[in-house]
């Protein structure tokens, strides 16, 4: 049997960020697949060296334009972890809410403008504005919403500016505006999650070991805590360079990470395969209504792992919003003293989990910066999926250099790679 | 979509994203109580970050990112012949934004320190028009969507628009925010380009100056006054540098 199979894509669409695919396939033999990434670096963690610890969560932030309340976060308790600060429990609430807020912008982004295209034939979300409206309403429904609650509580929708060192600016005063907005959410996921089940996932398995915070006794975890993988590796959070192992490839810009294997996976489906028991149990009935339990070894199934996180955070969100509303004149910001130290922040990014490391001098200056990116974590592990879907599908009877080029982009979407984020 | 029953002329419009967050870009596809319209007034042809559809014909280019590889000069420069219209999209494009602080350290070793024995390529940061003429600035880290909208009906249908001349300092006080000064924050909300409504200073946050200078700013004026609330020189510039738009200016 005589098959030969070519895909060359470069700059591949409906991703953040710059990466490129290459598959050859010749009389039958994997020759070459390949996921590379060809960002732009942009040096953060040399930029940081030397600025005052105010400038470190505005600058981080710009990593990411679709993670950046995450950045902001990871950047903060970073700081606050270096002075020896404690947040009010107040701004630990908001702070959490904020991030929720992101958490569904982002998935919903990622679930309807990016990645569904793929499953309704379209190359892209603006056709079904026409064929779908309906759908298209709720997309844009949901990712309003996770924008609004953003900049309620973080003032800007991307880039926030009310996260500080040392707490949040203010109690919002636009709270009360959201539960009414979140409950109809609940309708539109109750739909979206109908529509899921009309898509049909590539039946692929690769086994992966799976990287996330492991909770610690107070819910589905978002905001540090221990570091947990699938093999069976537990770390405290400042170990964090014991979890990543990042090396330099030739022919990457991002890094490669490794740990018990070759590669490892971070994001919604190694958050959720590590900690499906403390999901809401809204948000496990949409699991198993999806065919999706821990562990689950299919890389595509971190789309439905990131509809069933959206349940979970519209639920989590309502409940947020309670607790705040007795909490009205309680403080949101404690002072902040500078002091030389260092401190390391692991927060989850709606992509995975997310490190920041910074040491300081006596004048509360950054002396040395290590930001570890989810998608960083990811690459290596999206490459060698590529080589093993390629070998499982290249043989499929009537298989063609466009279907394998749609299910190799598709693998890498899966993932919804932050790319320019994992170069920075 | 018909509008009255007729087909409206819809000028082509490709987004491209070069050293950046693509955080601007992201700002198109947001404000989504009136993306539907904003979407219709406009035929995107390239929108790389959200279609796999694609098309070298097109009449306007917004170009969100810095320049910062030789790969990128190249790409740059065919958009620039293909375009009737180009326009610069955000801080990163129009002044290089923060990714221009990294020009100020020796790149040789900031890639030994990244990237340790295997070197990447990188150029010092530029903005656009240090490369290709630029026909229009969108500032702001970043931009506002509500302003792109405003830019959009002016390219459409030559609404007359141009850039406020005020600084941030006018719409801060318009929404009645404490001054930053006051808050004990260095705030350049008095030199920095107003139209993106303040929400910085209203959030909590000073102006840090993303969108670059107002019209003929008052710098004598705004050093005396940052010294006067004890800042220091090293801690002005370092905000000043921090997205690129005010650089030589101190």
């Amino acid at each position: 049997m005589k098959i030969n199979l070519d895909v060359d894509v470069h700059h591949l669409t409906r991703v953040e960020g710059h990466g490129n695919i290459h598959v050859k396939v010749k009389n039958g033999k994997l020759l070459e697949a390949r996921w590379d990434v060809v960002e732009t670096p942009r040096y953060f963690e040399v930029m940081l060296k030397g600025k005052h610890y105010s400038s470190a969560a505005p600058l981080t932030a710009r990593i990411c334009g679709i993670c950046s309340f995450s950045h902001t976060l990871a950047s903060l308790r970073a700081t606050e972890a270096a002075f020896g600060v404690e947040i009010p429990e107040a701004a630990a609430i908001l702070r959490l809410l904020a991030k929720h807020g992101e958490t569904l912008q982002s998935h919903a982004l990622h679930l309807f403008f990016l990645a569904a295209p793929d499953f309704l034939d379209v190359p892209s979300a603006i056709p079904l504005m026409e064929s779908h409206p309906e759908v298209v309403a709720i997309a844009l429904r949901l990712k309003g919403l996770g924008n609004k609650i953003c900049d309620v509580v973080g003032g800007r929708q991307t880039h926030p500016v009310s996260l500080q060192v040392g707490g949040v600016a203010a109690m919002p005063t636009g709270l009360p505006d959201l539960p009414p907005v979140l409950e109809e959410a609940l309708e539109d996921l109750a739909s979206t999650v109908e529509l899921f089940k009309t898509f049909q996932l590539p039946d692929f398995v690769r086994e992966t070991e799976f990287v996330s915070l492991r909770a610690n006794g107070d819910g589905y975890p978002f905001i540090g805590s221990d570091l947990i993988s699938t093999d069976g590796v537990l770390k405290a959070e400042a170990d964090y360079l014991a979890m990543t192992n990042e090396y330099v490839d030739g022919n990457n810009t991002s890094k490669w990470c490794r740990l018990s294997r070759d590669s490892f996976a971070v994001g919604a489906l190694a958050r959720l395969n590590n900690n499906y028991a403390q999901l809401r149990p809204e948000a496990q009935a949409v699991a198993g209504e999806l065919g999706l339990a821990p562990v689950n070894h299919n890389p595509f199934m971190n789309n439905v792992a990131q509809l069933v996180e959206c349940v979970h955070i519209a639920h989590d969100s309502l409940d947020l919003i309670d607790q705040l509303a007795d909490m009205k004149s309680a403080p949101t910001m404690v002072e902040v003293k500078y002091r030389a130290g260092e401190g390391v922040s692991a927060v989850e990014a709606p992509r995975g989990i997310l490190y920041h490391h910074y040491k300081y001098n006596k004048d509360g200056k950054i002396t040395k910066a290590n930001c570890v990116i989810p998608t960083t974590q990811n690459n290596a592990n999206i490459h060698n999926d590529m080589r093993a879907l390629v070998e499982q599908f290249a043989t499929e009877k009537g298989m063609t250099n466009e279907r394998l080029e749609l299910l190799c982009s598709m693998l890498v979407r899966a993932y919804d790679p932050c790319i320019s984020c994992s170069v920075h | 979509m018909k509008y009255l029953g007729i087909d409206p002329i819809k000028p082509k419009i490709a987004v491209f994203d070069f050293t950046s967050c693509e955080g601007c870009e992201l700002q198109l596809a947001n404000k989504e109580d009136t993306l539907a319209g904003f979407l219709n007034a406009v035929e995107i042809v390239t929108f790389r970050e959200i279609s796999s559809a694609a098309s070298d014909d097109y009449d306007i280019a917004f170009i969100e990112g810095a320049i910062s590889r030789s790969d990128e000069i190249t790409r740059l420069m065919d958009i620039r012949k293909k375009a009737k219209v180009l326009v610069a999209l955000g801080s990163c494009a129009c002044f290089g934004g923060v990714n221009r602080m990294k020009n100020a350290y020796d790149l040789n070793q900031a890639n030994r320190e990244v990237y340790g024995k295997i070197a990447k390529e990188t150029l010092p940061v530029r903005s656009v028009k240090e490369i290709v003429p630029v026909d229009l600035e969108i500032h702001g880290c970043p931009v506002s969507k509500a302003e792109v909208e405003r830019i959009v009906q002016h390219l459409v249908w030559d609404i007359p628009y141009t850039q406020p001349v005020y600084p941030v300092c006018f719409e801060c006080k318009q929404r009645y925010a404490t001054c930053s000064f006051d808050l004990g924050q260095l705030c350049l909300g008095p030199i920095t380009r107003g139209g993106c409504g303040a929400p910085c200073p209203v959030g909590g946050l000073s102006c840090w100056g993303c969108r670059g200078p107002s019209e003929d700013p008052n710098y004598e004026e705004f050093f005396r006054i940052a010294n006067e609330y004890g800042y220091g020189d090293d801690e002005i510039e370092e905000r000043l540098n921090f997205f690129g738009g005010f650089e030589g200016v101190r």
